[in-house]
């Protein structure tokens, strides 16, 4: 069992040459029960990525903590894996040695770590790429693997950071189809940052709405959609009212991010 | 031409050699032609010679054997040292602020004009032809080892911590592989680097080397004798530098694009 619990966490970074300091994040309370598919939904600088940073262990909150099964989070560790919008493959390392790259670490024996990384080579679909190297992949295959590499360790709970977002359209698309069917079959603990609307909501069980800076929790819309989704989908009369609902939510943030700026 | 777009394998040796044969051609036709004194640049032919006769007669394999030697000597030492130090500057900013600023003055004094110190310290021998190649390689390497590794992708380092990397296990596995080719390269532009540093001690205070006889055949006015020397560093150096390339090809083949 695993459940995230953040509790009023709010990040301030200091201000530049005297300036005034930046509220990234304003105190956010968020729970994440245990199968969770949640996705943060918002517009670029809400803070939304800061906020998966900081339950990563990558960032330190300015106020609040974050809870893992009652465990304050202090760093980063194994048990939250994480897959970055940037491309963060090993380059010297292949397909299957970066997958081992988090059991190499755990020390575990050679065949073991192959036979897992078999598993979640076969999982996103690189069969027969073991042995390529990261810059002979295209945009879609290396997000595949950063997945495979992060599903591999096992962690507790999945964080995704627009993992989706240097990829077009088509390869998005499939790469959400094939993220949701990893979920329905292994039932993962997953936090989805996106600014992606049907992204948002085609992937979740949950979409928390993010205001525009200072970021805080403006909407937690419930998504009861029917498992397992297929693309189809994303027409349906549900789906289009969701979207509805959604897109008016975020253009009053966006609306404020370009005002403000 | 088009910018930036790539030329033939074939095409490119072809003109890599055109230049060779153009230099050869205009230092012939200014020397065989009789537009350049001989007593200050000897033609090819007569270089070549020249060539041809301290090989035969003065040993000239032994001198480029103890160059060679004090060159690969001095330079592995240096790196030896250097980049084991740079790698843990690059790694932990505390002994980068240590060390950094020293290191960055102590880079600019000139490796050359330590040597006569050095042979008061030294005296002539071995020791004090590879003290002048450490000193001039050493710091050179240090802190471009320490940029090399410190330039890590920062993602690259954030990935491998959720991955559950320790601190070591960072520095092994993503900061060392990270920069291992920079710092093969660094090796190989250093070296380059230490092949002047020998020469000039040679012409100090020495009784072997290709250094030596330059300035020997200064004495001599053998404008032949000096061209050829320093031709056989310059191919040394050429086939150095290829051997080093092939080298970090053959290692790093992920750093190719």
């Amino acid at each position: 069992m695993s459940q995230l619990a953040i509790e009023a966490v709010g990040r301030t970074f200091a201000g530049v040459r005297g300036g005034k300091p930046t509220i990234a994040l304003e105190p956010v309370t968020l729970r994440v029960e245990d199968n969770d598919f949640i996705t943060i939904l918002g517009p670029s600088g809400c803070g939304k990525s800061t906020l998966l940073r900081i339950v990563a262990g990558l960032d330190t909150p300015t106020t609040g903590r974050v809870l893992l099964d009652g465990t304050p989070v202090v760093a980063p560790g194994a048990d939250r894996g994480m897959v970055f919008q940037s491309y963060t493959l090993f380059p010297w390392l292949t397909v299957r040695e970066n997958i081992c790259f988090g059991l190499r670490e755990k020390n575990m024996a050679q065949n073991e770590q192959h036979q897992i990384a078999a598993h979640y080579i076969a999982r996103v679909g690189l069969a027969g790429f073991e042995h390529h190297y990261p810059k002979m992949l295209s945009g879609g295959m290396q997000q595949r693997t950063a997945i495979a590499r992060a599903l591999a360790n096992d962690p507790k709970i999945l964080l995704l950071d627009e993992p989706f977002g240097a990829l077009d359209n088509q390869t998005r698309a499939l790469m959400q189809e094939l993220l949701l069917g990893i979920w329905e079959a292994e039932k993962k603990t997953v936090l989805f940052v996106t600014h992606d609307i049907e992204e948002a909501i085609f992937m979740a069980g949950r979409v928390v709405v993010m205001s525009a800076r200072p970021g805080r929790i403006k909407a937690e819309v419930a998504v009861d959609l029917p498992h397992p989704r297929h693309y189809t989908l994303k027409t349906t009369p549900e789906f289009s009212a969701l979207k509805a609902r959604l897109t008016e939510e975020i253009r009053v943030e966006a609306m404020k991010v370009a005002a403000s700026a | 031409m088009t910018p930036l777009k790539p030329v033939a394998p074939g095409r490119k040796a072809l003109l890599g050699i055109a230049f060779f044969v153009l230099f050869v051609a205009v230092w012939a036709a200014a020397t065989l032609g009789g537009f350049v004194s001989r007593t200050f640049l000897a033609d090819p032919v007569t270089m070549l010679r020249e060539g041809w006769a301290l090989f035969a007669r003065f040993g000239f394999a032994g001198d480029i054997a103890i160059t060679v030697w004090r060159v690969l000597g001095g330079f592995v030492l240096a790196a030896l040292c250097a980049v084991p130090l740079g790698i843990a500057m690059g790694a932990y900013k505390p002994i980068e602020a240590f060390f950094e600023p020293f290191v960055s003055f102590a880079r600019y004094l000139p490796a050359s004009a330590f040597i006569p110190l050095l042979i008061l310290w030294a005296g002539i021998g071995e020791m004090q032809k590879l003290l002048v190649i450490f000193i001039g390689s050493f710091f050179q390497l240090v802190l471009m080892v320490a940029v090399a590794v410190g330039s890590t992708r920062r993602d690259l380092v954030e990935a491998a911590y959720t991955l559950g990397a320790t601190s070591r296990g960072v520095v092994r596995r993503v900061l060392l592989p990270s920069a291992s080719p920079a710092i093969a390269e660094t090796l190989r532009l250093v070296l380059g680097w230490a092949w002047t540093y020998v020469i000039v001690a040679e012409l100090i205070g020495a009784s072997s080397g290709i250094g030596h006889m330059i300035t020997d055949s200064q004495a001599l006015l053998n404008t032949g004798q000096i061209i050829f020397g320093i031709i056989v560093i310059g191919v040394i150096g050429l086939v150095s530098d290829f051997l080093f390339k092939w080298a970090n090809q053959r290692l790093y083949p992920w750093s190719l694009a």
